[in-house]
């Protein structure tokens, strides 16, 4: 429940007389206020300064440190406050949490300050309220990087023990290991740039040949740069060979883009040295030669930025789709425009739309190389307003770029995207079950017995419990449930008495529903309680004592499929557990409660809830529970495939 | 010699355009209506300040302090001092999470909103509470009655009922055991009308309900269950 709605729960309380008069069946007794306070103001002192609040407003979480009891650790008795030694500025906006009901992270706060602090009072980062939650994320996924790279720093100590082949790699990938990892790394960066250097030289045209040509170098000088390119192309090949061998997983490293462009670097050397025979594919080996270029590539390994840049680009790729796409479809329709604008013009170079494609596009990148122009009037104004549009739908997707560039290029390549997709799945994952929290501590609480269900209409056993054992089941209950939660329940409970129907939760909908279907007798899973006669509701209630462990179990007890067990905790004490006149249930907790009195005080009685096949009725069922119940009940097997429908009590 | 062909005017239409336009953004031509005047009188939320603290003591059963707590926990919820009903289903919706509430909220909202201005009063919702939780049998039994009566005529026909019940039991939501199923608020009507319809004329009125309702011994005692709410 929200904080300030907490304040109507009175007002709808009141507000359930309207459902009395259209009831058939006896209301609940109402939680009382047997030990209410009256409201009260409560000076939380934090590092000296002092705060005050009603104790209701704190109330209002209790799972907190300050809703629950746990603040009484830090009650000082003398000075009748309760003294924090935490930050105080903090502290303001924990406490308007509690107000307000919405968490806020101050922009001036320290990342792991506030998370501090926000661990001590007991409350998780995922409640902070949306105006303030993307800054929050955005500077702990900062600081998380922070402290990787800090991380990573520290790992290139080296390890001992590792094999011949470990140290390879980490020297190819790390340069700084050793000094022959820098070695290699600073010649294999120079023939690198020796090879793109050669492929640019080879077609510059020096000297003359008598027949008053200029002739490239690579013709002149055909054994000199043969023998440079071989020399090249070894060095890499030797390099790629020794990388394959030292990679952790030759597979995957022969897949990544690195060795792509390695091999792709390499391979046109070779084939031309088995093609030089063969005239025919003379063209093609020239072709090949243009792969030459891939070698620049190379030099990615030894520049952060490039990779980074290569890295950008591909994250970049809805915005540069977008670019592409956008810029498409202006060519396409300035071109039509300019075309059938300058089709009455004579000489006009605009002869075609596909040609009018190049004036488009020179136009809108701003080029304007001057070779197509318009003449006409009307292709002169749209020519203008293309040239306009260009600059806007070019300089749009550019800053997103380049800001991307910039953040990548300070954290050092990361998914951002996808971590943070990630992480706004879990969030709202948690916002959910945080909500449904409410219904599903009314369903829990049901289960525990936790309502106190005593009906209007005394049944007998009430009758037999003395008005001290109800004192302390009061009690009891209150140190596990909030007043405003009991009040809640209690609300809740009425509704059901009033429609005659109850709540469940999804799992058990969807096994009622699929018994419905299939049995003839809808009414048959509640057999029980109706042969019981006391007023439709087919559960077991009994002062509920211990829920604290009973919720984890049952929470967990939820991952198995189609089984439900509710453990019940019976407090073995002078006081008789219920004796109520109902099915073998009850019986049977009873046994089990004398049978494990001594041991602890404590008895684990499960109530298990089976889906059941078709073909049983209920009779069969009360038996079901009874084996497995003396021992422990998490080892459950189900002995028959008999399926016994007990309801949620 | 300005032979104008088609696409020139249409150029010629463009740039006209475009000017115009220019014009407009640089306020030096007004066209359109101004709607811009009225996003600006953003209607400043109807504040309300309710009555002296004396005189809603005067008028209801509840003491100064309780009334202290009333008001502080309704301004929280509604700064501005009134609670239209979209607010007022919000608030409710939060206490019945499986179900939805909108329905028996719109029909409460009504209840309590005496005056059919729209809008709940911080004295609306003290007076309703008063008679809720302090007041005497007649007088709960009378507000149920005007909250079943949907068209506030005197009479609870079987339609309002119906819809009373349905938006009762859309409150449970679709989580229910046993499952729900279309023909049960109907038959939860036609037992309401079995009890409370005397004469069989297939409405009942409020003497018919008041009288009914005291002489069930189940309604009786659920209308004291609410006593110390506050």
């Amino acid at each position: 429940m929200a904080a300030g709605v907490a304040a109507w729960l009175p007002f709808a309380r009141a507000a359930a007389i309207g459902w009395m008069p259209v009831a058939n069946l006896p209301m609940p007794v109402a939680p009382s206020n047997k030990n209410k306070r009256q409201d009260e103001l409560i000076i939380l002192n934090v590092s000296g300064r002092r705060f005050q609040t009603w104790r209701n407003t704190l109330d209002r979480y209790p799972d907190t440190l300050l809703g629950s009891s746990e603040k009484e650790f830090f009650f000082n008795e003398e000075t009748r406050e309760y003294f924090f030694d935490r930050d105080p500025d903090v502290f303001r906006s924990i406490l308007n949490f509690y107000r307000t009901g919405k968490l806020h992270y101050p922009r001036y706060e320290c990342i792991s300050a506030y998370d501090e602090e926000l661990a001590f009072f007991g409350i998780i980062p995922e409640i902070i309220s949306d105006c303030c939650y993307e800054e929050y994320k955005d500077r702990k996924r900062e600081n998380t990087e922070r402290l990787m790279d800090d991380l990573e720093d520290n790992k290139d100590s080296k390890l001992p023990n590792m094999t011949f082949r470990e140290t390879m790699w980490r020297a190819f990938e790390n340069p700084h290991t050793s000094t022959m990892a820098l070695v290699f790394y600073y010649v294999t960066g120079f023939f690198i740039a020796l090879s793109v250097i050669t492929n640019v030289v080879e077609t510059v045209p020096c000297g003359y040949m008598p027949n008053q040509r200029d002739v490239p170098c690579g013709e002149r000088y055909t054994e000199a740069f043969f023998c440079m390119d071989t020399a090249c192309v070894m060095i890499f090949t030797v390099e790629y060979l020794m990388r394959l061998f030292a990679a952790p997983s030759r597979y995957r490293f022969m897949r990544s883009v690195m060795s792509i462009i390695d091999v792709v670097a390499i391979l046109p050397y070779y084939i031309g040295l088995v093609m030089t025979n063969n005239e025919d594919v003379s063209g093609a080996f020239v072709t090949l030669r243009v792969f030459r270029v891939f070698r620049i590539f190379k030099f990615s390994r030894h520049s952060q930025g490039l990779r980074i840049l290569g890295y950008t680009l591909k994250s970049c790729a809805s915005e540069l789709g977008f670019l592409l796409f956008s810029l498409t479809m202006a060519i396409i329709i300035f071109a039509t425009v300019m075309f059938y604008a300058e089709k009455g013009s004579s000489s006009s170079k605009f002869t075609s739309i596909p040609a009018s494609f190049w004036y488009t596009i020179v136009t809108m990148t701003t080029l304007g190389y001057g070779d197509m122009v318009p003449k006409t009037i009307a292709g002169k104004i749209f020519g203008s307003i293309c040239s306009l549009s260009g600059v806007l739908v070019i300089a749009l997707p550019v800053p997103v770029i380049v800001s991307n560039f910039s953040r990548i290029y300070h954290q050092n390549q990361r998914a951002d995207k996808r971590k943070a997709q990630k992480v706004q799945k879990a969030r709202l994952a948690r916002m959910r079950i945080s909500k449904s929290g409410s219904s599903t501590a009314f369903l829990h609480s049901k289960r525990n017995g936790l309502n106190q269900s005593l009906e209007l209409t005394l049944p007998y056993y009430k009758m037999k419990l003395s008005p001290q054992g109800s004192l302390e089941e009061d009690q009891q209950l209150k140190k596990t449930t909030s007043l405003l939660e009991s009040q809640h329940h209690h609300l809740l409970h009425c509704l059901e008495k009033t429609t005659n129907h109850e709540f469940v939760d999804e799992r058990l909908y969807e096994q009622g529903y699929l018994q419905t279907a299939l049995q003839n007798f809808p009414s048959q899973s509640p057999s029980l309680s109706s042969e019981e006669g006391i007023t439709g509701t087919c559960c077991s209630r009994r002062p509920k004592k211990n829920i604290q462990p009973l919720n984890a179990t049952h929470t967990h007890s939820h991952t198995h499929n189609l089984q439900e067990l509710s453990a019940l905790h019976i407090q073995c004490g002078e006081q008789q557990p219920l004796n109520t006149s109902r099915s073998s249930l009850n019986l049977m907790s009873d046994e089990s409660g004398s049978l494990n009195c001594k041991s602890s005080g404590l008895v684990t009685t499960a109530i298990i809830s089976i889906p059941t096949p078709p073909s049983n009725n209920s009779r069969a069922s009360p038996d079901a529970p009874s084996p497995p119940n003396p021992e422990a009940p998490p080892l459950l097997n189900p002995s028959s495939t008999d399926v016994v429908k007990i309801s949620a009590l | 010699m300005m032979n104008l062909e088609g696409l020139e005017m249409i150029a010629v239409l463009v740039v006209v355009v475009v000017f115009v336009k220019v014009l407009e953004q640089f306020g030096l031509l007004e066209s359109g209506y101004d709607d811009s005047i009225e996003d600006e009188l953003e209607l400043s939320a109807v504040r309300h300040r309710p009555e002296a603290l004396e005189q809603l003591e005067a008028q209801t059963r509840f003491s100064r302090k309780e009334l202290q707590i009333l008001y502080r926990g309704f301004k929280n919820e509604c700064p501005s001092g009134v609670v239209n009903e979209d607010t007022f289903k919000e608030i409710y919706a939060q206490f019945f999470p499986q179900g939805d509430a909108s329905t028996y909220a719109h029909f409460l909202f009504n209840a309590f909103d005496t005056d059919h201005n729209g809008s709940v009063s911080f004295e609306d919702f003290v007076m309703g509470l008063s008679i809720l939780l302090r007041g005497s049998v007649q007088e709960k039994l009378n507000w149920a009655f005007n909250l079943y009566d949907i068209n506030k005529d005197g009479y609870i026909t079987k339609e309002e009922m119906l819809d009373i019940i349905k938006s009762i039991y859309d409150m449970m939501g679709k989580c229910t055991y046993p499952i729900l199923k279309e023909e049960t608020p109907r038959q939860h009507v036609e037992i309401f009308f079995q009890k409370m319809d005397k004469n069989r004329d297939g409405v009942v009125t409020i003497d018919e309900f008041i009288d009914c309702c005291q002489n069930d011994e189940n309604i009786m005692r659920s209308m004291q269950l609410f006593e110390n709410v506050i």
